[in-house]
C-alpha cells in the first residue's frame, strides 16, 4: 500500500510538477520566499476550528456578547498565527551543506547552514522520517546536524529535505521543499574478514628497525645512551645530563594496495577487500600506496591520504 | 551559532514550562468559575490541580488508573448529587470544569496538552455565561495568555524565554488580532430567536418582585448594583421627585400586597390624567426577567412593543432578558384620575376581615376626629410615624399574624415597606381609597456621565391615597420618618453601617467606574441586531439582512487578511550605513549644484566634485579614499574605520568660496 502511494506520487510529481509542488534540484544557497511556501491547517487546526465553531454559535445562542468578542478574540488570534508561520519561513536560507565522510550502510552526517535576518522559533527539518527542530537567533548563522542514511557507495544525490513549522500555535503547517543540487560521495564498505595483503619482496628493508634521524625532544640521560647523544650545551644549563631523543620508528609496512593483484574477484569484492585493507593500513598509521584502474595514487600516510584513497575506491565504476 | 539538533519521537513527554503554563491556564478557569460552584468542589479540584503540578515537577509520568478512574466517577456522582442532573448551565460547568482539571492527571504528550487547552478555551468562554462585566471579560480575556503560550510552548526548537516573557507573545498577537476581532464582533449576523433553550433564570438580578410583604425588599436594599440608567432631555428631577413607579398593588391578604389578578381585572383603557408638566427621559433597564418597565412618577404613553395598563404601569410584551433601552415622557405636575370609579373606590377600599383590629380602631377614631377631612387624617398618620417613636432599619424585628398592629403599636421599626403597607391600611380603615406602589426612589446623579444610576438599593414602597380633586396623590410615609431616604437614599437612611464604604472618594471612584461600566453595557452588552443594522445605516445599507451581513463581514475579513499578509510579507532590507553615508553627502553635494549622474560611479563623481570645490579637495578626496577602502577592500566594513567615515560624513560642510 505505502509503495502503491509513493509510486502514485512519483508519478504524479513527474507529470503535474506544478501541482505536486515538485522543485528540480536548485543550487545552493537557496532563499525561501512566498512563491515556495505553503500553509495548510494542522489536524489541531482543524479541530480547533470546529471548537470556536461551537463556541460562536454558544455565544449567539445566548445573545452573550461578551463570550462573542472573546470568540472573535481567538478566532482572530488564531487567523494571526497563520500569519506568523508563514513569517517565519519567509527569507530562511540555507546558505551551504556540508557532507561529512561516512561508508556505505552508515548514516552520513550532513551539516546545513541557515541564515535569516530576524530570530525565528521552532523551524523543523525532515529528511526521510526523521525530524530536527532549532531555532535561529537572527543574528549568525545556524548550523544544523542531519543525518543522512546511505546504502552504496559512489555519489549519492540529495533527498529532498522538507523545511516546515507549526509556530506559534500548532494550527497552521507552513513547508517547503529544498532539493539541493549537490551530491555527496559514500565511501565503500570494507569487507568483514579476508587474507592480508601481501608483503612485497623488499618488505624486509622495511621491517628494519632503524633509527629516525630527526630530533624530537630532549630527555634525562639514562644509562646506556651513547655518548654522541648527550646534548653538550643544554646540559650546561640544566642540573643533569639531557640526552637528544631521536624519533624511533616503527616498522611501517610499505603496503602496496594493487587492483590487478585481486584477480578471481569481482568488481565489488575487490573493492571491499582493498577497503579493508585501507582500513587496516590506516588503524596501524602505516605507510600505503593505491593502484586503482586508471588511478594511481603514490604511498602516503594520515587521514587527508586515507580520504582521497576511500574517495577513489568510492568512484570507481 | 550551534543549536543542539533535538530528536523528536511521534509521542514525547512535554517539557516542565509547557506543563506549569497549562497548570496556569487551569488554575485561572478554576478560579473564574469559583464563584458558581459549590465551595467543596472548587476546593477539591483545587487541591487536585495542586498535587498534581507537583507531583509532575518531582517526576514526569501518568497518574495510575486506579486514581483517574473512581475520581471520574466521584465528580459526575458529585455534580448529579449536587444539582439532580448533568445537563443545564450550573451542573455543565461544573462537570466541564472537573474534568479539565482531572484531564491534567493524564497529560503527558503535546496532543493532551492540545486537547486540554482547547477544552479550556471553552471553559472560559463558559464563564461568560454567568457574568459578562467588563472585569470579568477582561479577565477572561486574559485567560487566554497563558493558553496560547501553552501552544506555543509545545513547539520544539526555541529560543529560551523566561517564564513572564513566554506570557507576552500572546499578548501581542492577541493585540494584533483585536481590530480583526471587533469586526467580526460587529458584523456576525445575529440570531433572531435562540437555536436552542433559553438562558437559565438567575442569568440577571431580578430585582423588584410584583407582590410585596414587608420585609423582602432586605436583598434589594443591599444590593448595590445598577438597575437602571437614567438619563434626562434637560435638567433632571430635584431627588425627591425621582419616583419610578413600577408596580401599583391593590390586593392585600393581611400579609402581602399584590396587583390585581388579571385573571379578574378586565383590560381597562389608562385611568384618565390631567398634565400640567412633562418630562422626556432615556431609561436603560438592565435584564429582569418580568416585564414591567419602571418608569418616572406618572408616564404618558408606552414605548414600542409595551402597553400602559390601567393605573400607569407600563408592561413590556415579554420579559426583559436583555439590557433594553428605552425613551419615555412622564407627568411630574398631574391630576391622575380625579373621578374615581365606583369599582376603583371599592378595590381602594377592601381590606381582609378579622386582620389588625387595633388598626381599624385607630383609624375608626380619626375618622371621629377629623370628620370628613381626609387630608387631615393623612397628615395624622404621618404624624403618627413621624413623632410616635418609629424608627427606620433594615434589620426589623419580624411581625406576627397582625402585621400592621404589631408594627405600628409594638415594634416600631421597619424600612419602606412596612410604612407603606401600614399607612395604606390605615387609610383603608379610615375609608381613604389607597393603594401601594413599588419601584425606585432617588438614584445617583452622575454629573460625569450625566446620567442618573438607580441602584437595585434604591428599591422603594410608598403609597397613593386618592383625595377628592386632586385625585391620586402620592405620599411617601416613610420620608415622614426618615426624610434622607427621599432625599439621600435607602443606605443613608439606614444609618452609618458600612461607613468605610460610603466613602467619599470612594464613592467618585465607584461613580466614575460606573460610566466605564454604563460604556460597556450600552456599547457592547446591548449591541443587538436592531443596533448592528443602526450601525450600518450611516454608510447606505438601510436594510442590513444576514445575507449582507455575511458578505461586508467577508469583505472586511479579506481586507484585513490582506493587511495582515502586507506585514507578512515585507521584509527589511539589511541596512547598509556605508551606502546611507554616501547618500548624505551626495544630497550636502547635490544642495550645491553638484549631482550624481545615474551612471556615474563614486570615484569619479567624487573627483568631479573635489574639481567642482577646490577649497575642499583634500577633505573630499580623503572621503573618497576611505569610501572605495571601506566598499572594496573587505567582506564587511571593518567598525573603527567606518565609524570614522560616518562622523567625516556628518561633520562635512561646504564651505562658501566665491568662484
Amino acid at each position: 500500500m505505502r509503495d502503491l502511494l509513493q509510486r502514485l506520487q512519483r508519478w504524479a510529481e513527474r507529470r503535474l510538477p506544478a501541482l505536486t509542488r515538485y522543485r528540480r534540484p536548485e543550487s545552493l544557497p537557496i532563499e525561501l520566499h512566498r512563491r515556495r511556501i505553503y500553509i495548510v491547517p494542522t489536524g489541531f487546526g482543524l479541530g480547533f476550528s470546529v471548537l470556536l465553531l461551537v463556541m460562536l454559535v454558544g455565544a449567539l445562542n445566548y445573545a452573550n456578547n461578551a463570550a462573542l468578542l472573546l470568540t472573535c478574540l481567538l478566532g482572530a488570534a488564531s487567523a494571526a498565527s497563520m500569519l506568523v508561520a508563514f513569517r517565519s519561513l519567509d527569507g530562511l536560507r540555507l546558505g551551504h551543506i556540508r557532507a561529512g565522510h561516512a561508508v556505505a550502510g552508515q548514516p552520513l552526517e550532513l551539516t546545513l547552514t541557515f541564515d535569516s535576518g530576524r530570530p525565528r522559533n521552532a523551524i523543523r527539518v525532515d529528511l526521510d522520517d526523521r525530524t530536527i527542530a532549532f531555532a535561529l537567533n537572527g543574528r549568525a548563522s545556524t548550523h544544523v546536524k542531519l543525518a543522512l542514511p546511505t546504502a552504496q557507495r559512489g555519489w549519492q544525490p540529495l533527498p529532498r529535505l522538507r523545511v516546515w513549522t507549526s509556530w506559534p500555535l500548532g494550527l497552521f503547517r507552513a513547508w517547503s521543499w529544498l532539493h539541493p543540487e549537490q551530491s555527496v560521495l559514500v565511501w565503500p564498505r570494507a569487507e568483514t574478514a579476508g587474507p592480508q595483503p601481501h608483503a612485497p619482496a623488499d618488505d624486509a628493508r622495511h621491517m628494519r628497525l632503524h633509527r629516525g634521524d630527526e630530533l624530537a625532544a630532549l630527555r634525562d640521560y639514562r644509562a646506556g645512551d651513547p655518548q654522541r647523544h648527550i646534548a653538550w650545551k643544554a646540559s650546561a644549563r640544566h642540573e643533569n645530563l639531557l640526552v637528544k631523543d631521536f624519533e624511533q620508528p616503527q616498522s611501517r609496512p610499505q603496503w602496496q594496495l594493487d587492483w590487478r593483484r585481486l584477480g578471481g574477484l569481482d568488481n565489488e569484492a575487490r573493492i571491499a577487500r582493498l577497503a579493508r585493507w585501507l582500513n587496516e593500513a590506516q588503524a596501524q598509521r602505516g605507510h600505503y600506496s593505491l593502484w586503482l584502474p586508471g588511478n594511481e595514487i603514490p604511498g602516503g600516510s594520515g587521514p587527508l591520504h586515507y580520504a582521497h584513497c576511500m574517495s577513489a575506491l568510492a568512484q570507481l565504476p | 551559532m550551534t543549536s543542539p539538533p533535538a530528536r523528536l519521537p511521534r509521542e514525547r513527554p512535554i517539557d516542565a514550562r509547557a506543563f506549569d503554563l497549562l497548570s496556569l491556564t487551569m488554575a485561572l478557569v478554576l478560579g473564574l468559575h469559583s464563584p458558581h460552584l459549590p465551595w467543596w468542589l472548587g476546593g477539591a479540584l483545587a487541591l487536585i490541580l495542586g498535587w498534581r503540578w507537583w507531583q509532575r515537577r518531582r517526576q514526569a509520568g501518568r497518574v495510575p488508573r486506579w486514581l483517574k478512574l473512581p475520581l471520574l466517577v466521584l465528580l459526575t456522582l458529585a455534580v448529579i448529587v449536587q444539582y439532580g442532573n448533568i445537563f443545564g448551565r450550573e451542573p455543565g460547568t461544573a462537570l466541564a470544569v472537573g474534568l479539565l482539571i482531572l484531564k491534567l492527571l493524564e497529560t503527558e504528550t503535546a496532543r493532551d496538552v492540545r486537547v486540554g487547552i482547547s477544552f479550556a478555551c471553552f471553559a472560559l468562554m463558559a464563564a461568560l455565561l454567568f457574568d459578562q462585566g467588563l472585569i470579568a471579560t477582561v479577565v477572561v480575556a486574559l485567560g487566554l495568555l497563558p493558553a496560547l503560550a501553552t501552544l506555543r510552548a509545545l513547539e520544539p526548537g526555541q529560543l529560551p524565554s523566561s517564564l513572564p516573557r513566554a506570557l507576552l507573545p500572546g499578548l501581542a498577537l492577541s493585540a494584533a488580532a483585536l481590530p480583526l476581532a471587533l469586526l467580526a464582533f460587529l458584523l456576525v449576523p445575529r440570531l433572531s430567536s435562540p437555536l436552542w433553550g433559553a438562558p437559565s433564570q438567575d442569568q440577571a438580578r431580578t430585582g423588584l418582585g410584583d407582590s410585596m410583604t414587608p420585609g423582602n425588599f432586605t436583598d434589594l436594599l443591599t444590593d448595590d448594583h445598577p438597575a437602571m440608567r437614567v438619563s434626562f432631555d434637560g435638567a433632571p428631577p430635584p431627588p425627591d421627585r425621582r419616583y419610578f413607579r413600577a408596580y401599583v398593588m391593590w390586593n392585600f391578604d393581611g400579609r402581602s400586597w399584590r396587583q390585581l389578578d388579571p385573571r379578574y381585572a378586565p383590560p381597562r383603557q389608562p385611568a384618565p390624567l390631567e398634565v400640567a408638566s412633562s418630562i422626556r427621559y432615556q431609561i436603560s433597564l438592565q435584564p429582569t426577567r418580568r416585564r414591567v418597565l419602571p418608569m418616572l412618577d406618572v408616564p404618558l404613553q408606552a414605548p414600542a412593543q409595551a402597553t400602559l395598563q390601567a393605573d400607569h404601569e407600563v408592561m413590556a410584551d415579554k420579559p426583559v432578558n436583555d439590557q433594553l433601552n428605552y425613551a419615555a415622557r412622564s407627568a411630574l405636575q398631574y391630576r391622575l384620575q380625579p373621578s374615581l370609579d365606583e369599582r376603583s373606590r371599592r378595590l381602594g377600599l377592601r381590606l381582609p376581615a378579622d386582620f389588625n383590629p387595633r388598626t381599624h380602631a385607630l383609624a375608626a377614631q380619626w375618622r371621629q376626629r377629623y370628620g370628613g377631612d381626609d387630608a387631615a387624617i393623612v397628615q395624622a398618620a404621618l404624624g403618627l410615624f413621624h413623632d410616635g417613636g418609629f424608627r427606620y432599619t433594615l434589620a426589623p424585628a419580624p411581625l406576627g399574624r397582625d402585621s400592621v398592629d404589631d408594627f405600628l403599636f409594638d415594634t416600631h421599626e421597619g424600612f419602606c415597606e412596612h410604612y407603606s403597607s401600614a399607612f395604606t391600611v390605615l387609610m383603608r380603615a379610615a375609608g381613604i381609597p389607597a393603594r401601594v406602589v413599588t419601584g425606585y426612589q432617588g438614584g445617583y446623579w452622575n454629573k460625569y456621565g450625566n446620567y442618573l444610576l438607580v441602584r437595585y438599593s434604591d428599591a422603594h414602597a410608598w403609597s397613593e391615597v386618592w383625595l377628592a380633586g386632586r385625585g391620586w396623590v402620592r405620599v411617601d410615609p416613610t420620608g415622614a420618618v426618615r426624610p434622607e431616604r427621599v432625599s439621600l437614599g435607602a443606605a443613608a437612611a439606614a444609618g452609618d453601617q458600612l461607613s468605610w464604604y460610603r466613602n467619599d472618594w470612594l464613592q467618585g471612584l465607584r461613580n466614575r467606574w460606573d460610566i466605564v461600566n454604563r460604556w460597556w453595557d450600552q456599547g457592547v452588552i446591548g449591541f443587538d441586531a436592531l443596533r448592528q443594522r443602526g450601525l450600518l445605516t450611516p454608510f447606505g445599507i438601510r436594510d442590513a439582512d444576514t445575507a449582507t451581513l455575511g458578505v461586508l463581514l467577508a469583505i472586511s475579513s479579506v481586507l484585513f487578511i490582506a493587511i495582515g499578509l502586507a506585514w507578512a510579507l515585507l521584509r527589511r532590507q539589511p541596512r547598509d550605513p556605508l551606502r546611507g553615508a554616501l547618500r548624505e553627502l551626495e544630497r550636502k553635494l547635490a544642495r550645491k549644484g553638484i549631482a550624481r549622474r545615474p551612471a556615474e560611479g563614486p570615484q569619479h563623481y567624487l573627483s568631479r566634485a573635489a574639481r567642482a570645490l577646490p577649497g575642499q579637495r583634500d577633505e573630499l578626496a580623503s572621503l573618497m579614499r576611505s569610501y572605495l577602502e571601506l566598499r572594496y577592500a573587505h567582506d564587511e566594513p571593518p567598525t573603527e574605520p567606518l565609524r570614522a567615515f560616518l562622523h567625516a560624513v556628518r561633520d562635512f560642510r561646504i564651505v562658501n568660496v566665491v568662484k
